[in-house]
């Protein structure tokens, strides 16, 4: 994995040292908060109902062994024993005090993390396929080119002002799990016919109040111009997107007043003049950072196959965790496993700080060092030989972290909501919690088969309701929390928003309105091999709405 | 009028925090400096800005309660949850001290 070089520690070092110095004149009453607020957001420091919150960057969602020790022993020194995996790639800690995170900073440097970029109107913290350099199904490993837009963007001088926050996503595979068209820019990294290396760049895509899909704006854009095409697609919205309102600031309110065709007419001739700068990649810089990602040397295991098989059969328990939670390796003899930070009736995404160490040593023993937190909250072993996924699985066990529910109606991802975060209108967590309980036996679970509700605590849409099978938004009604359904959403490669079912749910009917939901799919499907998105994709929203509402009168 | 008591969250850790009738900060609303009228809204808001200055407290809010079986119950949800904490069993195997979902 990538390793700092001088300059990047440096670089580091001398920020925290900066910001050591801020809050210490923030506390001595020096600097008011109206001088802080943008210095503390600008090193990942909010502020919550009950509390600060730090947030740090987990760049393109991978870990090493050490680095995830260090966070599980951040949250028991200075916090409350535990973190939140977010949907970006990110972990909070929800307890800090404002003296102790200049320390918390000193000790992310030594494991070569930080905090930067991670709020503000910045290009933020680059998000990848969580499978990336592990699943069978991928082109070629998008986190170098993660990494190459990770340093071009650190503290750019020109971008660290944009008119808002921008966000980058990467995939290398078809089946496209970083929700790329939901991204301010989303790049499909793949081959064309002669082998070469390039993007799908699509650009807009975003969710928010007004959610929408990205646009694809070139099919094909060679590697070395990633940095010159970025910067092009960059500079345009810095000069064009509006400043004036924020709520009309991102990039993709600027697609869509501006037209998708004459944007990119601008873009492509923003590019023409920087296309042969210095900005050009060359192979040689490219192959530097690759050869950070050079996947890990891996042992030919042949025996997995049948020791697998026969563990299996033994345990039904063990059995339905390899079916749901491994995913195939491009090694035969490997599975990528996702551990679930889901139990039933859990947090979606807390972790102790023992859980964080255990995944750590299970990870330096079983996994090459390589630990991957994905934008469902989840975190993952990329590398795990199948002889020693029974051993893995005990161990996950003995902490609660061995749920077999990946990509099932428990896999819910949930914003922190009105439990935490001051610009919430509703609980999300809660609601979580009581749809995992209602629907967490495994038989049920399976039976209903894959599912994704995403829960948000307001329109900022922090839990990606849009883009749920099933999404849950929470507002206020009246001093009542209230939450609307939507149905249809994905942030796959074939990515819609979802439609709003009707009038909202009071929070004792919310589950039962879900139940409803998930039973008329279970009458209509046309078989278990018809997921939830593909049934509603066929009927429509019409069967569900009825559900929920009562037959719709033929003449309104 | 609905009584208001000022809120804010103390500077140095942020955890939640009400002003007193002893001009203090406390960290439970219990005692909280009740404003019935306008002027001792205006003498609150004149206190939290002073604290602000003071470099006391950030996040300064007037914020609408009742007084309920002797009690002081704010009106808004997310008070109630700034006042009780997390709704959730958040802390790693310990069970929230005092449990907000009766406060929700
Ligand atoms: C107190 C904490 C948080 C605050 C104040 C906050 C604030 C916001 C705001 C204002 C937006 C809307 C931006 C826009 O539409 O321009 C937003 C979007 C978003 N946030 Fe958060 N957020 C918080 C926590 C989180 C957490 C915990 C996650 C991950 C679980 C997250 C991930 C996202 C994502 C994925 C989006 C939507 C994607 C997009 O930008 O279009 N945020 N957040
Ligand atoms: S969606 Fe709203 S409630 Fe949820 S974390 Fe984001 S800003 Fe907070």
């Amino acid at each position: 994995m990538y390793r700092y070089d001088e300059f990047d520690h440096a670089f580091v070092a001398a920020r925290v040292e900066q910001f050591k110095d801020q809050v210490q004149r923030r506390l001595s009453g020096e600097l008011t908060e109206d001088q802080f607020k943008p210095l503390r957001l600008m090193n990942g420091v909010y502020l919550q109902l009950h509390a600060y919150m730090l947030r740090v960057a987990v760049p393109y969602g991978t870990l090493s062994a050490k680095q995830m020790r260090k966070l599980g022993s951040i949250a028991r020194v200075y916090d409350r024993g535990y973190g939140h995996f977010t949907t970006r790639q990110n972990i909070q800690y929800n307890w800090p005090a404002l003296g102790d995170i200049p320390k918390i900073l000193d000790e992310l440097a030594e494991v070569e993390m930080h905090a930067m970029q991670t709020s503000g109107n910045c290009i933020r913290n680059v998000t990848a396929d969580h499978f990336a350099g592990a699943a069978a199904d991928e082109v070629a490993d998008p986190r170098p080119f993660a990494e190459i837009l990770r340093q071009w963007s650190s503290l750019h001088p020109e971008f660290s002002f944009l008119p808002r926050k921008f966000k980058i996503a990467v995939t290398g595979a078809e089946h496209d799990r970083a929700a790329i068209q939901t991204h301010d820019i989303g790049l499909h990294l793949k081959k064309n016919a002669a082998g070469e290396l390039g993007f799908g760049v699509y650009i807009g895509g975003g969710q928010g109040r007004t959610p929408m899909v990205a646009k694809n704006i070139r099919d094909f854009l060679p590697a070395e111009d990633l940095l010159s095409y970025t910067t092009a697609i960059v500079r345009v919205y810095n000069l064009h997107g509006r400043r004036d309102n924020k709520y009309k600031a991102r990039i993709k309110i600027l697609v869509h007043e501006t037209g998708t065709e004459e944007l990119t007419r601008q873009i492509e001739a923003e590019w023409r003049a920087l296309k042969e700068s210095d900005l050009k990649l060359p192979q040689g810089d490219i192959n530097a950072i690759d050869t950070y990602f050079r996947p890990p040397v891996l042992p030919e295991r042949p025996e997995g196959w049948g020791t697998l098989a026969v563990a299996k059969r033994a345990d039904a328990g063990f059995a339905a965790w390899v079916d749901q939670n491994v995913t195939p390796h491009r090694h035969p003899d490997y599975g990528v496993v996702t551990i679930s930070l889901k139990p039933i009736g859990g947090i979606p995404g807390d972790a102790s700080a023992e859980q964080m160490e255990l995944v750590a040593d299970i990870a330096e023993k079983f996994s090459q060092d390589e630990i991957r937190v994905s934008h469902e909250q989840n975190l993952v072993l990329p590398h795990v030989a199948l002889a020693d996924l029974r051993t893995v699985y005990d161990l996950l066990l003995t902490d609660g972290l061995a749920t077999a529910n990946a990509g099932l109606i428990t896999d819910i991802i949930a914003c922190p909501g009105l439990d935490y975060c001051a610009l919430a209108n509703a609980r999300s967590i809660p609601v979580a919690q009581r749809i995992s309980e209602r629907f967490g036996a495994p038989a049920r679970q399976s039976e209903i088969g894959d599912l994704k509700i995403k829960i948000s605590g307001c329109i900022n849409a922090c839990g990606h309701h849009h883009v749920g099978h099933i999404g849950i938004l929470g507002v206020e009604k009246k001093g009542e929390e209230l939450y609307q359904i939507t149905l249809g959403g994905s942030a796959d490669e074939i990515t819609t928003v979802g439609e709003i079912t009707g009038r909202g749910f009071s929070s004792e009917e919310v589950v039962d309105a879900i139940e409803k939901i998930v039973d008329t799919y279970l009458g209509l499907r046309t078989g278990r091999q018809e997921n939830f998105l593909a049934a509603y994709r066929r009927v429509g929203a019409a069967p569900f709405k009825e559900a929920l509402y009562g037959p719709v009168s033929r003449a309104a | 009028m609905t009584i208001k008591v000022l809120t804010a969250n103390r500077l140095t850790d942020g955890e939640a925090v009400w002003l007193g009738a002893d001009g203090e900060w406390r960290e439970t609303i219990e005692g909280a400096l009740l404003a019935r009228d306008a002027e001792a809204v205006a003498a609150l808001e004149s206190a939290g800005k002073a604290a602000l200055g003071a470099n006391l407290v950030v996040d300064v809010n007037l914020i609408d309660v009742e007084e309920r079986g002797g009690e002081l119950y704010p009106l808004r949800l997310r008070e109630r949850i700034r006042l009780s904490g997390p709704t959730i069993d958040f802390e790693p195997r310990k069970k929230p001290e005092n449990s907000a979902v009766s406060a929700a």
